[in-house]
């Protein structure tokens, strides 16, 4: 006997298992969403889930972690001087530095939106790339300026203005509040920048034809128009200098101890004290998602291009890089 | 027009400006002129004239090891920033789904939150799963800080190359499923070539970013220090003139690889697409 003839090579079961699923859009949209949604889930949703946890647990006596829902952390926090405390003094920290960034980057911002004519996009490059540039060396860099032997002190003594080196300089908060105001005065200037460029030539030429002077040109075609950009750096600004915690340690001397990022170091270090640790950090984040949310909406409201999400949501950082020079 | 009240107004702006410009760039000239300082204390005034400075950098056993790790760091972490971030602009620019929203918000959450929050997540995530710090030493720097670079900067690559998916001409595409072309095929001769810059530019943007980042590697480091670490280190026990004179060799690094990156991402083929 022999063997039938061999039937028809079967069809590649593998590759019409796939085709069948990419040909159902729900299935085809699991596939294209499994990598990126799972990894984000694992990476970034459960550490983040997993420190609010943290804060509603606690320590026992022999400082080990128990996994046992309570307030005692929170209770701790608001009922301790120190937490609020160093919260609020982060705050005015951030708040300095949000104001003397937006005063420095402002007419920057304004001079390379429409004075400059040659070389525009190297300018705004050559602002921002600082941006990219070692965040350490540029907080380190004020040790060498407001060091007691250092470059300010040596300059004043040498034109006769002091005798003695002024001590105040360094390791303190004003010398956090200016190392963090040059650290973020690019980062304000850019959703500044590119709300300025946006603005199309027809609308200040529209209200000089209707006889409004340089300065009532300002206030009200420019000024109104630029809010979503300096709102926009504003909230980078106060943020991102809220959380810092390495120019503190470098430059803050005692003062640095009282930045609530500093706390948060030292819970999470030689305090040893995870839960408050946590909390004190969730506090922190609710703070800064508060804030966010409310600067979104006003800046919805503000754009006068209606575009949905704009500069405030947190794409602007790279999105505005890119596309205000498109 | 009032012209004269004009000219002192664009000239009082010119000189606020260039001065702005004078306070970012100063104290980055200071540390690369410091780097040339002839005398172990950092004080004013400056004695320029010796590179024995990068002489003791290259003796520095730490310090090479840190470059070593760094390095090794920021290249696993473009790795994981394509990796996750590529499918992830793709899926947020063509698919909808429930949650889309939540996980935009959630993807850049790092670019915008302080780092020592993820930092602190972070770290409480990767003892709470029980892998320690110093895993996969000395073949990484740790997995913990390998994954979590990578990680926080998948939100620099969606930005970047969604952004540019963005931009994309569709028809293109269309174009090319009409001639019969699959759709892996239609990725690879019509989609990646249009964006291709793009990539490169986030994935030189995740590497410099990874080189410098601090707040994440900072909880997240076990045995060896990466470069801002040794750094750190080295500023804890005072300034010493060598820290001058890697803040310069990065410095120079970083702005080159940054002036590639803006080329590009503004490279007129890639964006015509």
């Amino acid at each position: 006997m022999t063997a039938p003839p061999h039937p028809l090579p079967a069809p590649d079961t593998r590759l019409t298992w796939l085709d069948r699923l990419r040909a159902r859009p729900r299935a085809r949209t699991a596939l294209a969403a499994a990598l990126p949604v799972g990894w984000v889930t694992l990476f970034l949703f459960l550490p983040y889930l997993l420190l609010l946890i943290h804060s509603f647990w606690r320590l026992d006596e022999h400082q080990v972690i128990v996994h046992q829902w309570t307030l005692a952390s929170y209770r701790r926090l608001f009922t301790t001087n120190v937490y609020p405390a160093t919260i609020l003094f982060s705050a005015r920290i951030a708040l300095s530095v949000t104001l003397l960034s937006l005063v420095l980057a402002f007419p920057l911002a304004y001079l390379l939106a429409f004075k400059v004519r040659r070389h525009k996009n190297l300018m705004y490059m050559a602002v921002i790339i600082p941006l990219w540039v070692s965040y350490l060396v540029r907080a380190y860099a004020w040790k060498i300026i407001l060091g007691q032997e250092g470059i300010l002190n040596g300059l004043l003594a040498q034109l006769g203005l002091i005798h003695q080196p002024l001590q105040f300089l360094l390791y303190s908060k004003w010398a956090v509040i200016i190392a963090l105001t040059h650290i973020y005065t690019p980062f304000t200037l850019m959703p500044i920048y590119a709300v300025l460029e946006a603005i199309p030539p027809s609308l200040k030429e529209a209200s000089q034809d209707l006889y409004a002077g340089r300065f009532q040109t300002f206030i009200h075609v420019i000024l109104p128009l630029s809010l979503p950009g300096v709102l926009a750096g504003s909230t980078f600004a106060f943020v991102l200098s809220m959380g810092d915690f390495i120019a503190p340690q470098l430059l803050g001397g005692n003062d640095s101890a009282l930045m609530v990022s500093n706390v948060v170091v030292s819970l999470f270090g030689v305090a040893y004290n995870w839960p408050l640790g946590a909390a004190v950090s969730v506090v922190m984040l609710m703070l800064v998602v508060t804030l966010l949310t409310i600067a979104n909406r006003f800046e919805e409201r503000f754009n006068y291009r209606g575009e949905r999400g704009g500069a405030v949501k947190a794409d602007a950082l790279a999105v505005v890089v890119t596309e205000s020079r498109a | 027009m009032p012209v004269t009240r004009g000219d002192w107004l664009s000239r009082a702006l010119w000189v606020a400006g260039i001065a702005v410009f004078v306070f970012i760039y100063a104290p980055l000239l200071v540390v690369v002129l410091y780097s040339f300082h002839n005398s172990r204390i950092i004080a004013w005034p400056l004695q320029l004239g010796t590179l024995s400075w990068y002489g003791v950098l290259w003796h520095d056993r730490g310090m090479v090891d840190a470059v070593v790790a760094s390095l090794k760091l920021a290249l696993l972490a473009v790795v994981i920033a394509l990796g996750v971030g590529v499918p992830g602009a793709f899926l947020l620019d063509r698919y909808d789904f429930p949650g889309k929203a939540l996980y935009q918000r959630l993807v850049l959450l790092p670019l915008i939150l302080p780092g020592i929050i993820t930092g602190v997540s972070l770290l409480t995530f990767f003892t709470f799963i029980g892998l320690p710090l110093s895993a996969g030493f000395p073949l990484v720097p740790g997995w913990p800080v390998v994954l979590g670079h990578g990680t926080a900067l998948v939100s620099v690559v969606v930005t970047q190359v969604f952004a540019r998916l963005q931009r994309l001409d569709r028809f293109q595409e269309e174009a090319s499923m009409d001639l019969y072309a699959d759709a892996w095929r239609t990725f690879w001769h019509v989609t990646l070539p249009n964006i291709r810059t793009a990539l490169l530019g986030a994935a030189l943007l995740v590497f410099t970013l990874s080189l410098d980042e601090i707040a994440v590697t900072f909880f997240l480091i076990g045995r060896q220090n990466t470069i801002p670490l040794q750094i750190w280190g080295l500023l804890r026990r005072g300034i010493t003139p060598e820290v001058n004179a890697i803040s310069t060799i990065i410095f120079l690094v970083s702005v080159v690889v940054i002036v590639i990156w803006a080329r590009l991402m503004h490279d007129p083929q890639g964006a015509r697409a």
